[in-house]
């Protein structure tokens, strides 16, 4: 295992999708490559930074008129 | 270990919060005409779906028109719903449909999810810092928000759209490949390819020191 290998699995490895021979090997390398570690701790922050990111409020305009829409269309199938 | 596949902490490290235990039943409720039901439902889930089809479309009226159709689509075909997936995923489905016709619309033949992804492409990172514990802490939510939607708008659409649904809509690898019409192998590719990038990109902002 050398630091481009483990970056081609560095997904797998990172959602558990590795069978367990691949997994050891990668372990082995990240004990011994700081580089690598990095990237991991990382890209692991980059994606919880962004699951659990809260999406912004609808802008009010935008609200209204998708409500508006909505209401149309919802009156109208149960009349 | 009995499973073929490691099933460690490294793992997904966020369970989904996006879907609540009533789903189902506002789901049910809605088929049966329940109007409230639906409501409650495009309550839930509008912030979501308007950033969704924002971050896809990179253009505010485009995303309005592509979450107002999903939401109208979603609540024409509701009774073709037939729960072998989640409300949620489903929605997200036509809202990505819709999203991606404004865009291909907008930029005509500039828009392939399929494209081969240049096999020369160099994945080791340039740039390796530490972020530190809690990088996102350093800046309030709003700013954080404006960071990532920057980032993730720098992305190519191919990329932004799979990162999109799979690390922050929490859709299975499968049900984004099956979303997106690509294959297992090429979710994964331009996934890997999306979180590298971005990782490169919150470098600036997240570097331990600045």
């Amino acid at each position: 295992m050398n630091c481009k290998s483990m970056i081609v699995e560095l997904t797998n490895y990172l959602d558990g999708a590795l069978d367990a021979a691949l997994f050891a090997s990668i372990e082995q390398h990240l004990a011994k490559c700081k580089d690598c570690r990095l990237v991991v701790d990382t890209t692991k922050k980059t994606i919880q930074i962004f699951c659990n990111s809260e999406p912004a409020p609808l802008p009010p305009d935008i609200r209204q008129r998708l409500h508006e829409a909505l209401e149309k269309r919802l009156r109208g199938s149960s009349t | 270990m009995a499973s073929g596949k490691v099933n460690s902490a490294q793992a997904r490290p966020v369970p989904s919060q996006i879907v609540k235990d009533d789903e189902p039943a506002l789901v049910s409720a809605a088929q049966a005409g329940d109007v409230r039901a639906f409501e409650t439902l495009v309550n839930r889930y509008e912030r979501k779906i308007f950033r969704l089809t924002q971050n896809i479309t990179q253009n505010r009226e485009d995303a309005e028109d592509a979450m107002q159709e999903a939401f109208l689509k979603a609540f024409e075909h509701l009774g073709e719903f037939e729960g072998a997936s989640r409300f949620y995923t489903w929605l997200v489905r036509i809202a990505v449909n819709q999203a991606l016709m404004k865009l291909r619309k907008r930029r005509p033949g500039m828009v392939s999810l399929d494209e081969e992804i240049e096999a020369g492409e160099a994945l080791v990172p340039r740039e390796v810092v530490d972020w530190g514990p809690s990088p996102e802490q350093r800046y309030a939510q709003t700013e954080l928000g404006e960071i990532l939607s920057h980032v993730v708008g720098e992305l190519d659409p191919s990329f932004r759209i799979v990162f999109q649904l799979r690390d922050i809509e929490e859709l299975s690898t499968e049900e984004t490949a099956e979303a997106l019409g690509l294959s297992v192998p090429a979710v994964k590719s331009r996934l890997l390819r999306a979180r590298l990038r971005l990782r490169e990109s919150l470098n600036r902002y997240f570097r331990r020191g600045d």
